[in-house]
């Protein structure tokens, strides 16, 4: 119940924004369509803790300001590197341990890696992670696992 | 610096099209494709700042999403065998024979 | 103040150039396909993040700066699965990349 009621919130925000009419036809249009969305995601059984993961919200502010100081780091070191050309990179493939239990978790830690230049998830196994490094020092980095200690503080509120 | 800015991204674009152009394999290629989208919805917001329409946003929004479903659309279909690498291919056409 | 935005957009404008033409330039410099994407992510999350922001300081009414903070959240929801999903139809389909001399008898994958 508290999923669906966060999702007709963040669905009527996102209508409001995009219409910016305030007519009553218009409004009685976008809680129509707001209905019909929440009657479709009943039926297709994705209304849950995972598509809607308000558990986190206490948490998420503060990993977030981490993570955009590491995106931040990590593109100057890839533009650097860029400019420095292809003498400078040192390719890396390695495998990174991951210490999340839930499947929200290891989604999480894999889009983080992802969305930092320089790193890209592959392959997301059992227990660990295919990625593939421009430097070597990045994988050096995630291997220290303060990422996925971040992570899965994160997810421990589960 | 508005001009600026889109000057910068046409350029890139141009870039982005050449990779298309020249890349050896088909995942520069969709790679590069994705790229020149992402660009253009930057282009289109852009635009609409220049021309002082900020209506061209919603269209942005509309892009951005096309995009996204397009790249994840054809890789749908990177099972297949076409998408299989032309010079493994080979070689394992010419080890067969 | 009015000179203050328009000099911090007009600054938020030009870093974002700067780094989309670094990733431009990444993507026909580097050696092979799992490189360009790393330039390819520079360009969509701190380029965009820095264009973005620079327009957001030029909006004249509340409803564009929203619009424009959809805009932003939809490109890093959208870029890291995109190129989780190339990469990994890359890798499936036997794409090898080139690595670097010390590292290349580390592993190899068997193929998932």
């Amino acid at each position: 119940m508290r999923h669906t009621f966060t999702l007709a919130l963040s669905l009527s925000v996102f209508w409001l924004i995009n219409s910016g009419h305030n007519t009553p036809l218009m409004l009685s249009l976008g809680a129509i369509s707001i209905t019909f969305v929440l009657y479709i995601a009943h039926r297709m059984d994705v209304v849950d803790h995972e598509s809607q993961p308000i558990h986190l919200t206490q948490k998420l502010p503060g990993y977030n300001t981490w993570l955009i100081k590491e995106i931040i780091l990590a593109n100057i070191l890839v533009v650097k590197h860029i400019w420095l050309g292809n003498k400078s990179i040192s390719p890396t493939m390695s495998r990174i341990k991951v210490s999340q239990k839930t499947d929200i978790g290891k989604v999480i830690y894999a889009n983080s890696i992802t969305l930092t230049p320089g790193t890209v998830t592959i392959n997301i196994g059992k227990d660990e992670f295919l990625v593939h490094a421009l430097l070597q020092e990045s994988i050096d980095d995630l291997q220290s696992g303060e990422m996925d200690r971040r992570v899965t503080q994160l997810e421990s509120q589960c | 610096m508005l001009i600026a800015a889109i000057l910068a991204i046409l350029v890139v674009m141009v870039m982005a099209f050449t990779r298309g152009f020249v890349g050896p394999t088909l995942y520069d290629r969709i790679l590069a494709v994705n790229m020149f989208g992402t660009k253009t919805v930057l282009l289109i917001s852009l635009l609409g700042f220049l021309m002082g329409r900020p209506e061209f946003l919603d269209i942005a929004i509309v892009y951005a999403l096309i995009n996204f479903i397009s790249v994840i659309g054809v890789l749908r279909y990177s099972d297949s065998s076409i998408f299989k690498d032309r010079k493994l291919q080979k070689k394992i056409i010419k080890k067969s024979s | 103040m009015d000179i203050l935005i328009s000099t911090g957009s007009s600054l938020f404008l030009l870093i974002g150039s700067f780094l989309c033409i670094s990733g431009g330039l990444g993507i026909l410099r580097f050696p092979d396909f799992y490189t360009r994407m790393h330039a390819v992510s520079v360009t969509e999350t701190l380029a965009t993040t820095m264009i973005l922001l620079g327009l957001m300081l030029l909006s004249p009414d509340i409803l564009v700066l929203l619009k424009l903070i959809i805009i932003l959240l939809m490109t890093l929801f959208i870029s890291p699965t995109a190129s989780h999903a190339l990469a990994h139809a890359a890798m499936r389909n036997d794409l090898k990349p080139e690595l670097d001399q010390k590292n290349k008898d580390e592993v190899m994958p068997s193929n998932p």
